[in-house]
């Protein structure tokens, strides 16, 4: 029989780190050491447990780590309730990878980059933005602002305050939706703050969070003068089958596990309101 | 062109039976259904299957894989089997171009390794119509229903059955029957096509123009004021879906027999609530929208992505199906005057 793309390989969980109150982050490997299979920086993945069911998430994970794939998961349904409570040594069924993935081999060369995340909205971006630094002197500057609930729910903190900001060319800005007590960064929502900080126009954007947060910010950014074809996103539907043949991630005649998750907003703006 | 007498129709049934696994339109419960032949089954006289003939290749069930948990431990195991050849006689001309569509989806990269090997392994012979009803509208879609398509084509004329094998399987076809067979002109077929053509031409729905649909922009169409009022009455009972020869989107859900969970794929339908709904909300949450998704797939975002090639064939069975009458002329009808 020849390959069948709906039939999952077996990965293993080696490690999992608990992010946030309800964001895990899962390591897998597969059964004898090494990645399951290779992935370019947004592309995603189907992961089950027979009993919970099957999903879509983002490989979290840079390519340019060898060793396994990472998965940052909220925790919001069956599935993600079983992923939450499994333990290390945990066998999953994974296949992929799926979607186009950010164009960091071409539009992105050479650009000064700006990542723009929501909440888990960094989980599609943690995979580029990590591959960015690991290929450094391909890309310009690069900044990245993040902002959530509050500081407890911001995904990857430890990763973010010891290595992308203590990086050269790289600026990290950080906001809270509400201020608390041990926080003297900034307040507010992303969406706002973008347009505080006010950045160059001659940066590729790339924006990803809760769809309302993906609205406001690329306003915001048609405000300060980007032109839609500098902004990119990544969007998630309901996925079955992840190839364009199940029929429900469509946004107009566009499935998002194969013509996107990535897409510009030049061309999200020429697609149904649909997301 | 070879002709048999009609009354030598039940050696010809055998006689493919003998080699492989036949099925044929017949009556059941005062419906044409599909079922496997047996000694002395009768072909149906009905225009049509109520059910589409999809089944064939794109089943309402089917399993993908096993997975067994034990513990930590998880074991996934292929069940695929290579299918055994089959022969599907007697389907009409749009349910045989049903399969070129289906084939649009199914066989594009990645192909879908289930469906291509029923299409290998399943010989489609056609039957031609000769009393077509006044819900088809087949000739919308350039079908000709006196000239089906399919491994084998085959016509029902003045007490004979004609056919003619139009690729390899087809010929396959012919040498288990060779012995029953005669050479014909088939000029009683010719002369069947003609009459056939005038009713045609005749049918209240002959002259649907769909093409007239691609001289408006996606974004037009979707904005249409016209879905609000098509959808009011939709039920979303999925009917129209579950019967559509073209209608291929599907579910993959499991099932815990007790000692594996079976991991299977089932025909879905864009008409329920639950079809598109996540976690954090749903992207179709009215049946405006379900309903404009399945009617805006069919007539603007597969044609989009396929040559031009609609989503339907013009069977008529949403026609005649949907609780609230309902169907996809009327829709084109509605848009059409809209782009007026």
């Amino acid at each position: 029989m020849t390959k069948e793309t709906l039939i999952p390989l077996l990965g293993v969980v080696t490690d999992i780190r608990a992010d946030t109150p309800d964001v895990k982050t899962f390591r897998v490997e597969a059964p004898n050491g090494g990645k399951v299979f290779e992935h370019i920086p947004g592309q995603c993945a189907m992961l089950s447990i027979p009993g919970a069911g099957e999903g879509m998430f983002s490989i979290t994970s840079s390519p340019t780590n060898k060793e396994f794939m990472e998965f940052s998961i909220k925790k919001c349904g069956k599935l993600t309730s079983w992923l939450h409570q499994m333990e290390v040594g945990q066998e999953i069924a994974i296949r992929g990878p799926y979607g186009n993935g950010f164009p960091v081999d071409t539009e992105f060369q050479g650009k000064d980059l700006l990542f723009i995340a929501g909440g888990i909205g960094l989980a599609p971006l943690h995979s580029v933005i990590n591959y960015c630094r690991d290929n450094r002197d391909k890309y310009g500057k690069i900044d990245i602002v993040y902002g959530s609930r509050s500081m407890d729910d911001l995904v990857d903190y430890k990763e973010i305050i010891d290595e992308w900001c203590a990086e050269d060319g790289i600026d990290v800005y950080l906001t809270i939706d509400r201020a608390q007590e041990g926080w003297d960064g900034h307040v507010g929502f992303v969406p706002n703050y973008v347009k505080e900080l006010g950045f160059d126009t001659n940066k590729t954007a790339v924006i990803c969070g809760p769809p309302i947060m993906i609205k406001f910010t690329l306003a915001g950014l048609v405000e300060l003068g980007f032109d839609k074809t500098q902004v990119y996103t990544t969007m998630e539907l309901r996925m079955k089958c992840g190839v364009g043949k199940c029929g429900r991630c469509n946004i107009g005649d566009k499935y998002v596990c194969k013509d996107g998750p990535v897409f510009r907003c030049d061309q999200l703006a020429e697609m149904p309101d649909e997301y | 062109m070879y002709q048999l007498s009609l009354d030598n129709l039940q050696n010809f049934f055998r006689q493919i039976a003998a080699h492989e696994k036949l099925y044929i339109p017949t009556d059941k419960d005062n419906v044409a259904v599909y079922a496997e032949y047996a000694e002395g089954m009768q072909l149906t006289q009905k225009l049509n299957t109520n059910r589409s003939a999809k089944d064939f290749f794109f089943p309402q069930t089917e399993n993908l894989y096993d997975l067994r948990m034990n513990g930590k431990n998880l074991e996934i195991e292929d069940t695929r089997e290579a299918c055994e050849d089959f022969v599907v006689f007697g389907v009409r001309a749009c349910d045989v171009r049903s399969f070129a569509i289906l084939d649009k989806v199914f066989l594009a990269d990645p192909v879908d390794s289930y469906y291509k090997n029923r299409r290998e392994h399943g010989t489609v012979v056609s039957l031609a119509c000769t009393r077509p009803e006044e819900t088809c509208f087949c000739q919308s879609f350039g079908i000709d229903a006196a000239a089906p398509e399919g491994d084998a084509a085959c016509w029902i004329a003045d007490g004979s059955l004609y056919i003619k094998a139009n690729t390899e399987k087809g010929e396959t076809l012919l040498s288990y029957v060779a012995d029953l067979l005669t050479e014909s002109d088939g000029s009683a077929v010719a002369a069947q096509q003609e009459k056939t053509r005038q009713l045609l031409a005749k049918l209240p729905l002959a002259n649907t123009d769909f093409e007239g649909m691609k001289k408006t922009d996606l974004m037009a169409h979707f904005k249409s004021p016209k879905w609000a009022g098509l959808s009011e009455a939709c039920l979303g009972c999925g009917t129209c879906t579950f019967v559509c020869p073209t209608c291929q989107c599907y579910d993959i859900r499991e099932f815990d027999t007790g000692s594996c969970v079976k991991k299977f794929r089932c025909w879905d339908s864009c008409m329920y609530s639950d079809f598109t709904l996540m976690a954090h909300g749903n992207s179709r949450n009215s049946q405006l929208e379900r309903f404009r998704q399945r009617f805006m797939h069919k007539l603007v975002y597969f044609p989009d992505n396929n040559d031009g090639v609609f989503g339907c064939v013009g069977c008529g069975r949403c026609l005649a199906k949907c609780p609230i009458s309902m169907n996809i002329v009327k829709v084109e009808k509605a848009l059409e005057v809209q782009d007026a």
